[in-house]
């Protein structure tokens, strides 16, 4: 089956400041591939370089085979990657339905505005209840579903998280997870970075280690949740 | 060490040399040359300001208020200029205490406070404009004329005048020096880089601000002072407002404003240039010679931020020596 | 009411229009790019001597003439943008503010060049209108509605489109507004000639009442100014009633006493007014 997402030996850092060295990972059409790893690792780092908010500095980020590393971030949102960014990023000012309005700014998003608009206050009713209200006045898990609706408003091939439940109390961060299987039961590719690494092993079919830009662990969420180091390290057991 | 301070030496014999120049040469020349000289003084003056990133749009007004005052004092009451310009020294300090305290106390600073100064500056040509009675409003004014006189600061002879502009503008590099020795550098440096951490660290950010703002606008009111009694004639719009205002700032920027005589530097290219333009073009095509040097303005903020001066110590410094490797430090992810 | 008054007050009104959109195109782009066009009343002239030139010299129907400087304001903007801030935008703010000084200097000195320093007029008479003993000139009173007219379209384009959506969107968090799929820059060029446009709309409205000669920029340029940081300098809505405050005070001091002295009271009121409250009357 050919991969949605191959990154293939990537690289990127700040300045100097080496971030990421020859990451390799794939997700197949219809995954849930998670990215964990402690403070610092690069998770974040890595979201920034596939979505095209940072430049890799070498190395390939193919999308169905056509390699997008470098590409400006509007470019790469238009065939087909939508990123929800760590910590949400609303846009304060606007009310909850014109940060959805802009999660459907690409030309093709616009034409479906209406019905996805309606299928995003179908999956979160609050949202419907707030559609006036500025978002920076929202609570965090309501500004998290925002966030989440706002990169499901271009209907995009391939979803990144970015620490979903950073932030989020306890009873959220339960909505969140589910949320996360519910998108993905939908048929949706999502590719998640987490600290939690318990939930986030439940919503998954495989993830990926990453301790200190590399690459330290792959398999399938059973295998992970079974592995010896991660159990010591991550689970606490 | 003994190579640098040689060498300092000599810097300063030609400085010396460059600026006895001006009395061997014709009434022209020395013409140019005071002017260069005055308004070395005036931006030397804003710069001390500026270079603290406390960039005034309107030091017009205290060039304004440095002309105006003596000559009004003069005609009106006789006064001398030798009391009537440290009058208007301290009235333009006065103007800018008034309205700095209140602006550095509320913290406006940046776009705010350059904006309130461009006001500044507009209000007190307003003023003169509107107190066209005793000033001649937009038509100007002139010094009571008495032929060569010393009591009077009115010179027939343009070497005379320049001895004493010189002696001006070295007031004012002395104040840069003290400035620059003093602790005023690094407690204003540090205040323009981080108001807060200055403050936290025992700087008293008021005193410092309002002090190197009584220095700027007193030098400055100097300069006006002086180019009103060379010129006996000034009007509104060449003393005062926005356009004077920013041409100070363009022309301290292109000479170079962090440096001692970046300023002066700015004097001699600009003057120097506008003149070269003037004889250029003559009266052929009038505009042409500001259209160039606005657009030289511009393309100096773009490429050369730090001015003439800026741009010859980057080419005369050495390269660093390789420092240690730096340290490693952890991504925010 | 002493009628002199009334119609003093009614004409403050009428200028508080003109100053208002004057201050909306300045605050939008303070706003969105984070910069202050200096040269802004500057972009108005250039306008103005077009409308000028285009009705006068190649005998342009005026309606034509003003969409043109509409245009022309447009072009310049863009350029500003383009050619001047964009290669700075990450330098120092201030030094963004004396980058579009020195075009400030450069467009005067150019009209001076291309136009001399002489006044020129429109030569339109339009009528002035009697009202009960109040005269107000028609000229006036068309600027007045124009640029409400000019205020409530861009009202409507920032709220209810997706390109005025953005633009205010990029004000907030310029980051992330790829993932939104949007290009920044031609964010930022669009609307570098929105700002444009309104300084040619205001251009068209000023030429209809003032004479035009290169400075002219300077009798509402620093004005303007006043208006955009008394309201608090990127809100565009503090501007608007920044601009009738300022306005009224200018028009019923220019009844009590001479014009400068109004407006030295304008900016004395300003200080003061930042003094008490540093960031504006809408300021954050």
């Amino acid at each position: 089956m050919a991969a949605l997402l191959r990154l293939k030996d990537v690289s990127a850092g700040y300045g100097s400041f080496a971030a990421l060295f020859g990451i390799s990972l794939s997700v197949e059409s219809g995954e849930a591939v998670g990215v964990v790893g402690p403070n610092g690792a690069g998770k974040t780092t890595l979201m920034r370089v596939i979505s095209g908010l940072l430049p890799p500095t070498g190395g390939r980020i193919e999308l169905e085979g056509d390699d997008l590393a470098g590409a400006p971030s509007y470019r790469i949102v238009a065939a087909g990657i939508a990123h929800v960014p760590e910590n949400r990023r609303l846009f304060p000012r606007l009310t909850v339905e014109e940060n959805l309005r802009m999660g459907a700014y690409l030309p093709q998003a616009r034409k479906h505005f209406a019905e996805r608009l309606d299928g995003v206050y179908g999956r979160f009713p609050r949202l419907k209840e707030r559609r006036a209200q500025l978002a920076g006045t929202l609570s965090g898990g309501e500004q998290q579903m925002v966030a989440i609706g706002r990169a499901l408003m271009s209907k995009p091939k391939l979803l990144l998280m970015d620490e979903p439940s950073a932030g989020l109390a306890p009873l959220v961060v339960d909505q969140v997870f589910e949320l996360v299987r519910g998108i993905r039961a939908e048929g949706l590719t999502v590719l998640i970075v987490e600290q939690n690494v318990r939930r986030v092993l439940e919503v998954v079919d495989r993830a990926y280690l990453l301790e200190t830009g590399h690459i330290r662990l792959a398999g399938s969420a059973a295998e992970l949740k079974e592995n010896a180091f991660i159990r010591q390290s991550y689970l606490g057991l | 060490m003994s190579g640098a301070g040689g060498g300092r030496a000599v810097g300063y014999a030609a400085l010396a040399a460059l600026a006895a120049l001006p009395f061997f040469l014709s009434s022209y020349f020395q013409h140019l040359a005071v002017q260069i000289v005055i308004w070395s003084l005036v931006y030397t003056g804003w710069a001390l300001m500026g270079r603290f990133r406390l960039t005034s749009l309107g030091h017009g007004a205290f060039l304004g208020v440095g002309a105006y005052v003596p000559t009004l004092l003069w005609n009106n009451y006789g006064v001398t200029p030798w009391l009537g310009i440290p009058a208007a020294m301290a009235l333009a300090v006065l103007l800018a205490m008034v309205v700095g305290y209140p602006c550095f106390r509320l913290k406006v600073v940046g776009h705010y406070f350059a904006l309130v100064t461009l006001a500044l500056g507009q209000v007190v040509l307003l003023v003169i404009v509107a107190a066209r009675e005793i000033t001649g409003g937009s038509l100007g004014m002139t010094p009571r004329a008495v032929g060569h006189s010393w009591y009077a600061l009115q010179l027939s002879d343009k070497a005379s005048f320049y001895a004493v502009a010189l002696g001006a503008w070295l007031l004012g590099i002395a104040a840069w020096h003290w400035v620059e020795c003093g602790m005023q550098r690094p407690a204003l440096e540090a205040i323009a880089e981080d108001e807060e951490a200055a403050a936290a660290v025992g700087i008293d950010v008021l005193k410092e601000k309002l002090r190197i703002t009584a220095l700027s606008t007193g030098l400055t009111a100097l300069g006006g002072a002086l180019y009103a009694q060379y010129l006996m004639y000034l009007n509104p719009e060449s003393m005062s407002g926005v356009g004077i205002s920013l041409q100070i700032v363009f022309a301290a920027i292109a000479g170079g404003m962090y440096s001692m005589f970046g300023p002066t530097v700015g004097a001699c290219f600009t003057i120097l240039l506008n003149e070269g333009l003037r004889v250029l073009f003559g009266t052929h095509f009038v505009g042409a010679a500001n259209t160039i040097y606005g657009a030289l303005l511009v393309v100096f903020i773009i490429f050369m931020p730090r001015g003439i001066v800026g741009l010859a110590e980057r080419m005369v410094a050495r390269p660093k020596p390789p420092g240690p490797a730096a340290p490693v430090v952890q991504a925010a992810e | 009411m002493d009628i002199y008054l009334l119609e003093a007050i009614i004409n403050g009104l009428l200028l508080g229009g003109v100053l208002a959109l004057l201050s909306l195109g300045l605050n939008l782009i303070f706003g969105v790019i984070d910069v202050v066009w200096i040269v802004y009343a500057e972009i108005v002239m250039s306008a103005m001597y077009g409308v000028y030139w285009l009705y006068s010299y190649y005998h342009w129907p005026l309606l034509l003439a003003c969409v043109a400087a509409i245009g022309i304001g447009a072009l310049i903007g863009v350029l500003v943008h383009v050619v001047v801030i964009q290669p700075i935008l990450g330098s120092a703010p201030i030094n963004q503010l004396l980058a579009t000084g020195g075009l400030l200097f450069f467009l005067q000195s150019l009209a001076t060049l291309l136009f001399g320093t002489d006044y020129r007029n429109l030569g339109i008479r339009l009528p002035v209108i009697e009202i009960g003993d109040i005269f107000i000139s028609f000229s006036r009173l068309i600027a007045f509605f124009m640029a409400l007219v000019g205020a409530v379209l861009l009202y409507l384009f920032l709220a209810k489109t997706y390109l005025g959506t953005a633009i205010r969107a990029i004000a907030q968090d310029r980051e992330i507004m790829g993932l939104m799929g949007v290009n920044e820059r031609r964010i930022y060029v669009i609307t570098s000639a929105i700002g444009g446009g309104l300084a040619g709309l205001a251009a068209c409205l000023l030429v209809l009442q003032y004479d035009v000669h290169p400075f002219i920029g300077l009798t509402f340029g620093p004005i303007t100014f006043m208006v955009c940081v008394l309201g608090g300098l990127g809100n565009m809505i503090g501007g608007f009633i920044a601009a009738f405050i300022i306005s009224q005070i200018i028009a019923v001091g220019g009844y009590y006493f001479p014009v400068e002295v109004a407006e030295v009271l304008a900016f004395v009121f300003f200080i003061v007014m930042i003094l008490v409250r540093p960031q504006g009357i809408l300021g954050k």
